[in-house]
Parts: C-alpha cells; structure tokens; sequence
C-alpha cells in the first residue's frame, strides 16, 4: 500500500495522545490508593490533559488531509454498525471530550465526593471522568486498529496483533511522553512513568517483532491463477490496459526499492524500541532532556513503523497491474 | 432476486478495448459528473475509468496463448466494500443487485478501494470522490431508449459479442445459461466474495479422427489403388454405376 502522510500523523499522534491518558490516569490511580505521592493536580494532571488533547486535535486534522471532501467528513459517522472507520470517527471526539472534561475538573480542582469505596476511598469526578476516558482510550485503539485488522485479504494486517501493536506502541509513546512531561511538572512520578514507558516498550517489542516474523512468512492467498481463473503454471500479464498511471498504481503501490523499506525497517526497530530504552533508563532520575529525547526519538520512530506497517501490506488488487508494455 | 451481472467470454474477447472507451463516452457524458481526466495530452496521462481491458499471455513459448481480459467492477453479491465505508455512500441496491457509490455522501477517505480485493474502484481526482462501474444504471432502466438499447455501453460496444448482460438469479436468462453450460467462473474465490460478473473459460474446438474413420468405409475389400486406374477417356466407375 501507499502509506499516506495523514494516516501516518493521525494514528501516530492519537496513539501517543491516548498513551499519554493512559498514563495520566495510571498516576492519578497509584495516588489514589496511596501508591505514589500526590502531584500538582494543576499542572500534571491539568496540563496533562491539555497536551493529550493538542495531540489528539493533531491528528484529528491529519486525518482531514486524507479525505477528498473534508466538508463531508461529519457524515463518517453514520455506518457506525459495520464499519470501523465510522465507530472510530465517533470515538474519537467522545475520547477528546472525555480528557477535555477530566482536565478540566482537574483544572478546577472539582473534586466533590460523589461515592465512597469499600476501603473508605472517594470517588470524585475526575475518577469518574479517568474511568470514561480510560475506557474509551481502548475503543480507540481497538477501532483504529481494527480499520485495517479487519481487511482480510491484506494478510499483513488481518492479525489480532495489529490491535496489539496499536495498543502497546501508541501506550508506549504516550508513557513515554508523560515521563518527560513530568520531569518538568510532577518530578517524583519520573521513575514510576519511566519505569512504565519502558516496559510497555519492550513489550511493543516484541509484539511488533511477531507481526514481522508472521509477515516474513506469509504465502498470497491469491495469485494470477485465482486472479483470472486460468490454470496454469506461467501466467504473466503483458498489459494493464494503459500506459499512464492509474488510482490503482498510484494507492496499492509504496513505489520504493526492497533496500528502503529493510532501511526503515532497521530504523525504526532502533527508533522506537532499544534508543528510547536506553534513553529512558538513563532518564530514570529525572533528567528532563534524556526523557524529552526518548520521545522525540520513539516518535520519530513511529512515524517510520507506521510507514513500514502501510508499505508491506500487499494488496491482490497489485497483481492485476504488474506490467505497462 | 434480481441481481444484474456480466458475463465475459474470454474465448471471445480480441482486446480491442472498444468496451474501455465506450463506457468512459457514455459515463463521463452523464449527469453524474464527469470522469476526469489528468494532463490528457501531456507525458503522463492519467485518468478515471471503470473499465480496463488487461492482457496476459499464458504458458511458454511456442505453446502460449493471448488472454485479453476486461475487468471492472464484479458488483459482488457481498460486496466487502460496501460494509466498510462510514457514509454509507456505497451501497447494493436491493432490487437488482448493482453495487453503486453515492457521488454526493462519498467523502473520498478511499477506504472501500482497500476493501476490495479486485483494484474495481478508482478515485476521481476531479470530483474527490470514489467511483466505480454503475452497470449502465442510468441506461438500463432509460425507457426513452429502444428496449436493445437497455444495456450497458459496453456490451453494446463490443464486437464480438464477448459480454453478455442480464440477472444470473434467473436460471433460464442468456447469462445464467453461459455461466452453467459454457463453464462461467468467478475471480478470487478465495475470499467469499461471490462475485455477480462470471467469465467464461478459453475454449479449443478439437475434433478427433480415428485411423478407421481415414478408410473408406465402402472400400470392404481394400482395392483401392490395386487395380489400374481408367485412363482418362475411359468411364470412371461413377460413370457406369448408380451406387
């Protein structure tokens, strides 16, 4: 496939906006039970939301680049029962009102009790808030993933590890995001969301490496023969029908040399997993610019895994458009 | 149910895309829009159709064979790129079948293209939005038109009479018939697809003659060439008997 700039923003950056949540969240949960000292609401958990939200809003207005008719894009969401494209165009924007709402509450230090837990613990809005958006952090990632997991002909993704990979990636960046991001705001959360940034990475990891050892050794369900039903060892086309470019040559086809894509393959296999790693452990104490690397670098890497993901994906429709002659 | 579909008989087509142009002629004329066209006249020409006429050449020097083959939307009985778009700008329509693209609910995101396994999609730059073969809709049910004029452009045009057009639900229509009794086959069966449009097989006209049937079989005693042969003026033995 193409990869397209658009998809590449939107899922990268909504990933990371969601694993920033996450990670927000996680924090405010591990106070709550007393795990982990209280933070500066205003500022962690207030800016927090604020970032996760530009992020987000970011790519939210990637994805506007990818459609012909922008000014139609509210009617996406109507076909909510079949496709996972519309269930992700309505999840999304409840997920942005949801981190908008918890950083607000937070913002405004609301914090009424609303219930007690069992253990004597209160429940405030932003709990209630935490729990909605945490919730819908996952829908996102399973929609989003799903828009391409759920395309059965195109093997490279039609894996429920392409839903992993969403999840751990998109997590790792954001806890990766919000380790540097408390660096500046919350110090004494550094180790534990360092600590947290690196071990969802090594489990990204090695989610993503089993998508590629599954990839590597994928057989086409369908070749020339199913694809003009003649049977016959030696089938090879002579002509597409037209000496120009077509929608079908330009959209299926990432048109780069085998050596691009192992070098951005090996690039982000760097990028996104052992150099944030390293960084992050190095980062641990609260060194603010190692852990601000890390996610520049991880994001970075991210762009390229997301490239690779679109460009290995072999389309059947590729086999009909194979030579021009 | 109806479902309207087209069978092409690839033993018959010659690749003389005739088809090609004439579906752009008549769906880029129609009030649906046109099909735009990109640097025409320039280097790199590009452009929309719904139809293409691809060639494959099939086996090894000298036993190969020339396979012209069109190809455009199949109209899939369940067609994976309708479920997937979030506008419902593709559908099938229930009555007969056809699946079609909503020019004015599409909002170009190309997804459906993905979705279908077959490339029968293309994205018109001009309009920004994702079209596809209409199987003529807007010609087939013209009551202006003569009742042979009822089908689309592309059947019409072609030649050699290589694409058939009516509803493979009824068993005794044209279509129905070449798909069981001339061996009509669907592409990519593999992914369930169920594709409405059929092709029909190459097909060699063969005729084998035993040794037996290179004798004459009213030459019992096998005499012929073993008597003299009449010389030219002289009766032929058609001459003197009646048989």
């Amino acid at each position: 496939m193409h990869p397209a700039f658009s998809v590449i923003f939107l899922t990268t950056l909504i990933g990371a906006g969601q694993g920033l949540f996450l990670a927000l969240f996680t924090a405010q949960s591990y106070a709550a039970f007393k795990l982990l000292p209280q933070p500066d609401a205003h500022a962690f958990y207030g800016q927090g939301s604020l970032l996760a939200l530009a992020l987000l809003a970011g790519g939210l207005a990637a994805s506007f680049f990818h459609l012909g008719h922008p000014e139609r894009a509210w009617r996406s969401a109507a076909m909510w029962r079949t496709s996972w494209l519309s269930r992700e165009v309505i999840v999304l924007p409840a997920f942005m009102g949801a981190v908008f709402l918890y950083g607000l509450a937070h913002w405004l230090d609301w914090h009424p009790v609303l219930m007690t837990l069992p253990g004597g613990l209160p429940v405030d809005p932003t709990a209630i808030l935490g729990v909605a958006g945490w919730v819908l952090a996952f829908a996102l990632f399973i929609c989003t993933a799903m828009i391409y997991a759920c395309l059965k002909f195109l093997k490279e993704w039609h894996s429920p590890l392409t839903v992993i990979n969403y999840i751990l990636l998109g997590g790792a960046s954001g806890f990766t995001l919000a380790a540097a991001f408390a660096a500046v705001t919350a110090p004494e959360l550094v180790g534990f969301l360092a600590g947290w940034a690196a071990i969802i990475t090594v489990l990204g990891l090695l989610g993503r490496s089993a998508s590629l050892y599954r990839n590597a050794r994928l057989k086409p369900t369908s070749t020339l023969q199913t694809a003009i039903g003649i049977k016959h060892p030696r089938i090879v086309q002579t002509t597409q029908g037209f000496m120009g470019g077509s929608f079908n040559t330009r959209e299926f086809f990432h048109g780069r040399p085998v050596a691009v894509l192992r070098g951005v393959k090996w690039f982000f296999l760097l990028a996104v997993f052992p150099l944030p790693l390293l960084l992050l452990l190095s980062g641990m104490q609260g060194a603010s610019g190692l852990l601000a690397a890390a996610f520049v670098v991880q994001y970075a890497g991210l762009l390229a895994e997301r490239w690779f993901f679109f460009a290995q994906a072999n389309h059947p429709q590729n086999l009909f458009y194979q030579s021009i002659a | 149910m109806t479902q309207l579909a087209l069978v092409i008989d690839l033993n018959v087509c010659v690749g003389c895309h005739a088809c090609v142009t004439s579906c752009k002629e008549w769906n880029t004329s129609g009030s649906a829009g046109p099909m735009g066209d990109q640097n025409p006249y320039g280097a790199d020409p590009t452009g929309t159709f719904f139809n293409r006429v691809q060639t494959f050449e099939v086996g090894e020097f000298p036993n190969t064979e020339t396979v012209h083959f069109p190809k455009s939307c199949l109209h899939c009985e369940d067609p994976p790129c309708v479920p997937v778009c979030p506008t419902g700008a593709s559908y099938k329509r229930k009555e007969d079948g056809i699946v079609l693209v909503n020019y004015d609910k599409c909002i170009g995101c190309k997804y459906c293209s993905w979705a279908c396994p077959y490339g029968a999609r293309e994205f018109d730059e001009q309009q920004r939005v994702m079209k596809k073969c209409t199987l003529c809709v807007d010609r087939i049910y013209d009551t202006s038109m003569n009742e042979g004029d009822r089908k689309p452009s592309c059947v019409k045009a072609c030649p050699t009479s290589a694409r058939l057009f009516g509803d493979i639900h009824d068993p005794d229509s044209a279509v129905s018939i070449a798909i069981r009794e001339s061996g009509g086959y669907p592409l990519m069966p593999e992914w369930g697809t169920h594709p409405a449009n059929h092709y029909l097989p190459r097909r060699k006209t063969r005729i084998r003659i035993h040794l037996d049937e290179l004798e004459r079989a009213d030459n019992p005693l096998k005499v012929d060439r073993q008597l003299p042969r009449p010389a030219m003026n002289e009766p032929t033995l058609d001459d003197v008997t009646t048989w």
